[in-house]
């Protein structure tokens, strides 16, 4: 789950990591207050998705009347389709160097890694593929934790000293220690900015939590589900993994690894998928139901392609939920099936009773789907 | 020979009493594979399917010394606490099914198992089987026979889709390894054909990737710079995945411009590697390679 920065930086608050003086705004009033208190400002708009900044997602104000201005443009409006419905109003840093650190799970070492380095402010990605010998790479044992050879080679590397040494220090370590408590995947300063009395500041801020440690944090509850849309929320109600996507085939597959496959091959014979719907391992003829109900009350699906191949699934399972699901919300849809494996002569009987053809090969269902949708 | 599990594999089923440990070892037992004990806290003295429970490993080990492997039920809350468990008792070889584990808690007994010189298998895997021998995971036994194919793959069913073919093609396979859809998993593809490379009865090997992270493109490169003596034959999930998005499983996500299927798919056939574009081609690619 991906925080706002405004509840990221209320973290770093409370790990006594420094962010400027701010205030989150819903409307354009509040700006302007704001505004009047804080002196010039910088006006952010409070979104998940990346980039924002150069989608016009970040403004500068210098009055209260200014601010005002800002507001009314950026709250209701979209960034990369996300709507602005908040924003963080923050007083100017100003920014006399600009450096960054991060924490990472790093996938390959299995470890969190710290990242920092002299440049900050630009995009890490960007840098690691231009110049990666400007980033310090600092893995971190995860049975033993952060030690202080650990941060003392960051500081070096990061090239500080003294005063400015000491305030890293205490700020890596803080972040270090919110990363662990709130199993992040990403907790992340940048830029991370010196400014006129050479203090550092933490001017934007970035955090990711692990959504299977959710669990250990009750206070998220109901969070998780603000970065879905309206049928991403609905399946995962139910336990699916979905995914929206803009064709007109709505994908069923029982697996991540079949769905994603399954998803490939419609595109390979020129189809377009809605959705990627996995329904996983088990699912009885109930949840086969409820995950075909989705799917069929989808205003862009025309054609459902089912892909299942039985393991623990059971074919006569997921041939029973899907005719239900059918009778309740059939009317004007097509539905392609391919069926393999446990229990899979009952399942196959179950559909034909429904005249419903049941495909044994993979390829041949997902191109029978994708002559029905139009495409061939 | 077959790798990491065979016929002295004796297995120790942790989470035994729950829905998935009882069904998976009645499907494993009736594989074939020997399962000698139960643990579930709380719960010794019964028997699930014949299979004496203990409440712990340490007293499941004192009637069965002869216990080499683990495979892993518990739900994810307690499963980080069985696995410590598991490798605290001595257990070289641990396949850990549960999905949903906190990758903070991954990250601790995937090292902690380094340390000790064990294995995990996982988590978020189907398991290992090695036809005819001996089955410890989910993985429907039938549709797998006993043959010359090594699999490594980060997914479940789609490892069942291409094993099909396998068996179908009269190939079959040596040991399906399913090393787990997460971000962080105890082994990775570099282990795995590591141990097929060794291994007399494999001939040809299958990696099946996906989207995420960059251990595809790091196994292309082993292979590439190692001179890898047996044919490989790949097939990437998610080409067509939009990125940010997490395809099913936590590990299948393009994030931060890497992971992509392209990259994946482009080191493989720098390293000759043939790249399946559908799931049955894998079996015809294995055909050509192994020129049958």
């Amino acid at each position: 789950m991906k925080l706002y920065e405004y509840e990221a930086k209320e973290l770093f608050k409370a790990y006594g990591i420094p962010v400027p003086d701010a205030e989150v705004v819903r409307t354009p009033e509040e700006a302007e207050a704001a505004a009047r208190r804080l002196g010039s400002v910088v006006l952010k708009a409070q979104v998940l998705v990346a980039g924002r900044g150069k989608a016009g997602g970040i403004k500068f104000a210098h009055t209260p009347e200014e601010a005002r201005k800002i507001a009314e443009e950026l709250l209701g409006s979209e960034i990369k389709g996300e709507r602005v419905n908040s924003l963080l109003v923050s007083k100017l840093v100003d920014i006399r160097r600009e450096l960054f650190l991060s924490i990472i799970v790093d996938r390959a070492l299995g470890a969190p890694v710290f990242l920092t380095s002299s440049e900050g402010g630009v995009d890490i990605e960007e840098l690691a593929a231009r110049a990666p010998e400007k980033i310090v790479r600092v893995p971190v044992d995860p049975l033993t934790g952060l030690k202080g050879f650990h941060v003392r080679r960051l500081v070096k590397g990061v090239g500080l000293a003294k005063e400015q040494a000491k305030q890293f220090s205490k700020m890596a370590s803080a972040l270090y220690k919110l990363f662990i408590d709130y199993d992040c995947e990403l907790a992340e300063i940048n830029p991370l900015a010196i400014d006129e009395n050479g203090n550092l500041v933490a001017v934007d801020a970035k955090v990711i939590i692990d959504d299977n440690a959710l669990f250990r944090r009750p206070e998220f509850k109901g969070r998780e589900e603000r970065e879905l849309s309206e049928f991403e929320a609905l399946a995962k109600k139910e336990g699916f993994s979905y995914v929206e996507l803009d064709g007109n085939i709505g994908i069923i597959g029982n697996g991540a690894g079949l769905t994603m496959a399954t998803m490939d091959t419609v595109y390979l014979y020129g189809g377009k998928p809605a959705n990627f719907l996995d329904i996983g391992g088990g699912a009885r003829a109930e949840l086969v139901e409820k995950a075909a109900s989705i799917l069929l009350r989808h205003p862009k699906v025309e054609v459902i392609f089912v892909n299942v191949l039985g393991g623990i699934t059971r074919c006569d399972e997921v041939a029973r939920g899907l005719v239900r699901a059918l009778e309740k919300h059939g009317a004007g849809k097509k539905i392609v099936v391919r069926m393999m494996g446990t229990n899979e002569e009952e399942g196959k009987r179950i559909l034909a009773e429904a005249g419903i053809y049941a495909y044994d090969s993979m390829e041949e269902a997902a191109k029978k789907a994708v002559e029905l949708a139009g495409w061939r | 020979m077959a790798i990491l599990v065979d016929e002295k594999t004796r297995i120790l089923v942790q989470g035994i009493t729950g829905r998935e440990g009882t069904f998976h070892t009645k499907a494993m037992l009736d594989y074939g594979s020997k399962i000698v004990a139960g643990v579930t806290p709380g719960k010794g003295g019964q028997e699930v399917h014949g299979v004496p429970v203990y409440d712990s490993i340490a007293e499941a080990l004192d009637s069965h010394p002869e216990i080499n492997t683990s495979i892993v039920f518990v739900p994810a809350r307690f499963a980080p606490d069985a696995v410590f468990e598991a490798l605290d008792a001595g257990l070289k070889t641990i396949v850990v099914i549960t999905e949903h584990i906190p990758v903070h808690d991954s990250m601790k007994f995937i090292r902690y198992a380094r340390l000790l010189g064990s294995r995990i298998i996982g988590p978020n895997c189907p398991g290992v089987i090695s036809p005819g021998k001996s089955k410890v995971g989910i993985m429907p036994g039938h549709i797998f026979s006993e043959g010359i194919v090594g699999i490594v793959s980060r997914s479940g069913t789609l490892t069942y889709e291409i094993a099909h073919a396998i068996t179908r093609a009269g190939l079959g396979q040596s040991t399906a390894v399913g090393i787990g859809g997460d971000p962080i998993t105890g082994l990775n593809f570099i282990d795995v054909l590591e141990m097929f490379r060794k291994d007399d009865q494999t001939e040809a090997v299958v990696i099946i990737g996906e989207i995420g992270g960059d251990m595809e493109e790091r196994a292309a490169k082993y292979i590439r710079e190692t001179g890898y003596e047996k044919p490989v034959v790949a097939y990437i999930a998610g080409r067509t995945a939009p990125p940010g998005k997490r395809m099913g499983h936590a590990g299948a996500i393009i994030s931060m411009g890497t992971g992509g299927a392209d990259s994946k798919i482009r080191a493989f056939e720098k390293s000759g590697v043939a790249v399946a574009k559908r799931p049955s081609e894998v079996a015809e690619l294995l055909m050509k390679a192994l020129r049958r």
